[in-house]
């Protein structure tokens, strides 16, 4: 990727995420029901009408969405309208932070425990190494968070007590939610680390390498380890953007006050400001990391670099 | 186990300085979201330096409040809180639920009971010290039923003169509502019927004093102001969505010597389980939220101690599309509703021993004595159907049961009743779950045949169920009409003597129920509440399902 396609790929962001926000803001609407319809009908149409008047619902589509859009170059996301008190801007940089830390401490975990692991087997390819991480793998992968998340809280809060069952604030209560969310992760980054590395270690670069009399570290370090990381560092990119943004499951077990909730409760409840902001968050979060990925990729492996 | 550290005041209404708090777009949010993720990975391992102190109480409230204007909220979680901050002339008393005197002392009512006149207390007063007076009074009940304001709720005001006519548009002039103030100190309510729940409608939230100035001012954020005057007794200190909420005693409210818990963190949260393993755990005092109670565990559950259920004034029942033949023959209705079973309803599917009703209106509402309606009879309901043209059900058309499908609970009630009435009646209905908005659409466009429905009462009076079935009525939402029954209901509620009134309602509803038939009661709610007597008191089952926080306290150490 030259400089020009750099640019170009950059230059695509901001038209993306409009594309994105036009088909989020068009879905939206077409879902049955609105924002105000509620189990009780309301005092008068004057009522309705002067909710509906007052987040501009009663205009015409077409004026919604340039509104919206108006909104969006400006950099306002809108106000909500399930939350009446607060802006979508606010309750994102309240949960969105929320997220990203559990996100962060998620991916160090994955890559921190997956890597190693996935080497180890690679390296010691038919031995116990290898054995142990493939169970451990296994378990990982095959076991859903929702599963795993209450046989954590059930061993490790309520019965050993060590950490509290919900909420977030403090190391501790970081940890479970981290384990949750990060072990399913961690074995599919284990995989791909070890299938990788074998492969590497396999191929005539690495023969010709030892021929010359690299010790076995070396071979490791400096010749095997940055090609091997190559699938590692595909998957991270989404899975990055993937943990950063919240997960529903994990986030509403520990009760952690993140973006999760918001995906689904925001649909449910017609608060068309919310979830096209979130989309346009996540769609714009997800559009970096992918180029943040293509980038790593070149710098790992030079036939990236010179194709 | 280390306790939450606390939110540090004001820290979560404004988490950014001034000059940053309007973050410049999506990339804005998300490059600053991104940076404070980093710096919250350090800020969680200091947060270990520096615990905070845990609040005296701390509850689970259900889910995140949307909003806590109390003219504009509609759920209970909302309500609860918010009736903690702003209080209106009257309040809910902690044991019974009845309406006792809030910031006003004592009041008369005119002998042909349209006429309030209220005394303000001479020490009510704001959080900030300034004195709560008639005009502020005044100013938050035309503030609530201006139709611009947009208060789902409004229509309590139209029991006030002139209310309904400020609230439909027919009268502009805000001044013209029923409600003056005489001096200073005193408040005039003129009522359109005598109205005999009127005080306790005066303890509902959408007739609370509100802070003239931070409302305006602060447009749709007025709540999240700093040192936002409260009428209540309490303050709000810090509220972080979908967390909890910071609440602290108000100083200068005027019986702060019996608020009890000086301050009080209200947990929000979606997960029952959650909630549940937090009580468990000891990090929360109790649960006030019904939904808060995994139905699963229910039966368990019931078996604790600590457990308490308790009936209050809701009501599931089945509604029908009147509009739709062959629904619109109230023998069909009647046979239908005959030929369900309530008792298995009850003791198989919701089982948290709520009684089986086949009348609307939950016993006790009000001092009142429902009629019976529609009991089970299989025999009558066959000859009923047969009369209506569909002998042994031949010839009935396939029809659909719709119902708001988050809650496992209404599709079990739902195939309870299609089993009835295939067994029964040999009729076949199909079951038509729906997400919840498109529910509520196609109830109130009359787009089904039969619909779950169910209705929290506002007041403890029959009429707060009642009225939903008058022929105008916004709530029908059946296509019935009823012009002998719209005469009962509003004869009754013109009427000044008790006994005569209920005797009219009663009437009405054995119309309701047994005449025309558009719904089909199935059972009363119960209410449930997690809580240790031992260690926190102050919690008291009541119809109304009110529990305000400034009576709630701890009275054994955690």
């Amino acid at each position: 990727m030259d400089a020009r396609a750099l640019v170009r790929r950059i230059l695509a962001i901001p038209l993306l995420v409009w594309v994105v926000a036009t088909l989020a803001f068009f879905l939206m609407r077409a879902a049955p029901g609105g924002p105000f319809d509620r189990e009780r009908a309301p005092a008068s149409r004057e009522v309705e009408a002067a909710l509906k008047a007052r987040y501009h619902l009663d205009e015409p589509l077409g004026r919604q969405y340039v509104r919206y859009l108006g909104g969006l170059a400006r950099g306002d996301l809108g106000p909500s309208l399930k939350y009446r008190h607060h802006g979508v801007n606010e309750i994102l940089a309240q949960a969105l932070p929320v997220s990203m830390t559990l996100g962060w401490l998620a991916f160090g975990t994955a890559m921190g425990l997956g890597i190693p692991v996935g080497a180890a087997g690679a390296v010691w390819r038919g031995r116990w190494p290898d054995w142990l991480g493939t169970v451990l793998v296994l378990a990982g992968a095959c076991i859903p968070t929702f599963v795993l998340a209450p046989l954590l809280v059930l061993g490790l809060s309520l019965g050993a007590g060590w950490f509290p069952v919900a909420g977030w604030g403090s190391p501790s209560h970081a940890i479970l939610p981290v384990m949750a969310l990060g072990l399913y992760f961690a074995a599919r980054v284990a995989r791909l680390m070890r299938e990788g590395l074998a492969e590497v270690l396999r191929s005539p670069f690495i023969l010709a390498a030892r021929a010359k009399g690299v010790s076995p570290g070396g071979i490791l370090w400096r010749h095997a380890m940055r090609p091997a990381l190559v699938p590692v560092v595909s998957y991270a990119g989404p899975m990055l953007a993937d943990l950063l943004t919240g997960s529903f499951v994990v986030e509403r077990i520990f009760q952690v006050p993140g973006t999760g909730a918001f995906f689904t409760n925001s649909f449910f409840s017609r608060d068309y400001t919310l979830m096209t902001g979130l989309v346009v968050v996540y769609s714009f979060l997800l559009l970096v990391l992918n180029l943040a990925t293509d980038l790593a990729h070149r710098w790992l492996d030079p036939r990236i670099r010179h194709a | 186990m280390r306790d939450a550290p606390a939110p540090r005041p004001g820290a979560f209404l404004l988490p950014w300085p001034d000059g940053l708090r309007r973050v410049r777009g999506p990339c804005g949010v998300a490059w600053r979201a991104l940076a404070s993720s980093l710096l919250g990975v350090l800020g969680l391992l200091l947060a270990a330096c520096r615990p905070g102190p845990r609040a005296d109480l701390v509850l689970h409230n259900g889910r995140e409040p949307e909003t806590l204007d109390p003219h504009l909220l509609t759920g209970q979680a909302d309500g609860r809180v918010a009736s903690a901050l702003f209080e209106g002339l009257t309040r809910y008393d902690p044991v019974t639920g009845n309406a006792i005197p809030g910031l006003a002392e004592s009041w008369a009512v005119s002998s042909d009971g349209l006429d309030y006149r209220f005394n303000l207390r001479a020490n009510a007063a704001w959080s900030d010290g300034r004195p709560i007076v008639a005009d502020d009074v005044l100013w938050s009940f035309r503030r609530a039923v201006n139709p611009l304001t947009g208060a789902d709720y409004a229509s309590q005001y139209f029991y006030i003169e002139n209310g309904e006519a400020l609230c439909t548009g027919a009268e502009r002039d805000l001044a013209r509502l029923g409600v003056t103030a005489p001096t200073p100190r005193s408040v005039h309510v003129r009522l359109r019927n005598p109205t005999p729940f009127f005080l306790e409608l005066l303890a509902s939230r959408v007739f609370a004093v509100i802070p003239r100035e931070p409302v305006e001012r602060g447009g749709d954020r007025w709540v999240l102001q700093h040192g936002l005057p409260c009428s209540g007794p309490y303050t709000l200190v810090s509220w972080r969505v979908n967390d909890r909420i910071r609440l602290r005693r108000n100083p200068c409210y005027w019986d702060a010597a019996n608020v009890r818990a000086a301050t009080i963190d209200v947990l929000a949260g979606d997960s029952a389980h959650t909630a549940l393993n937090q009580y468990l755990a000891g990090d929360i005092d109790f649960i006030l939220d019904k939904d808060m109670f995994p139905p699963e565990l229910a039966e368990a559950l019931r078996r604790r101690p600590d457990f308490h259920s308790y009936t209050y004034l809701g009501a599931y029942f089945i509604r029908f599309n009147t509009t739709r033949k062959p629904f619109d023959d109230p023998r069909v209705r009647r046979a239908i509703g005959m030929a369900i079973d309530r008792g298995r309803i009850v003791s198989r599917i919701t089982r948290m021993g709520e009684p089986a009703t086949s009348h609307l209106v939950p016993a006790g509402a009000g001092g009142y004595q429902p009629p019976t309606g529609l009991e089970r009879d299989p025999d009558a309901a066959r000859r009923l159907l047969s009369e209506a043209g569909y002998p042994g059900g031949k010839g009935f058309p396939v029809f659909e049961y719709s119902y708001n499908s988050e809650a496992r609970l209404h599709e079990h009630v739902a195939v309870e009743v299609q089993s009835a009435l295939r067994d029964e009646l040999g009729i076949s209905m199909q079951l038509r779950p729906l997400e919840w908005k498109t529910y509520l659409g196609n109830m109130s466009r009359l787009d089904y045949d039969l619909m779950r429905s169910s209705w929290i009462g506002d007041y403890n009076d029959p009429n707060t169920f009642l009225d939903l079935f008058l022929s105008e009525g916004g709530n029908n939402r059946t296509g019935w009409r009823d012009a002998a029954y719209d005469v009962l209901v509003n004869r009754a509620n013109a009427t000044l003597d008790r006994t005569r009134r209920l005797a009219l309602l009663a009437q009405a509803e054995a119309r309701l129920l047994r005449e025309g038939a558009p719904i089909i009661p199935l059972y009363s709610y119960v209410g449930f509440y997690a809580l240790d007597t031992n260690r926190v008191a102050g919690i008291h089952p009541n119809l109304l399902d009110e529990h305000p926080f400034w009576a709630i306290h701890r009275v054994a150490p955690r």
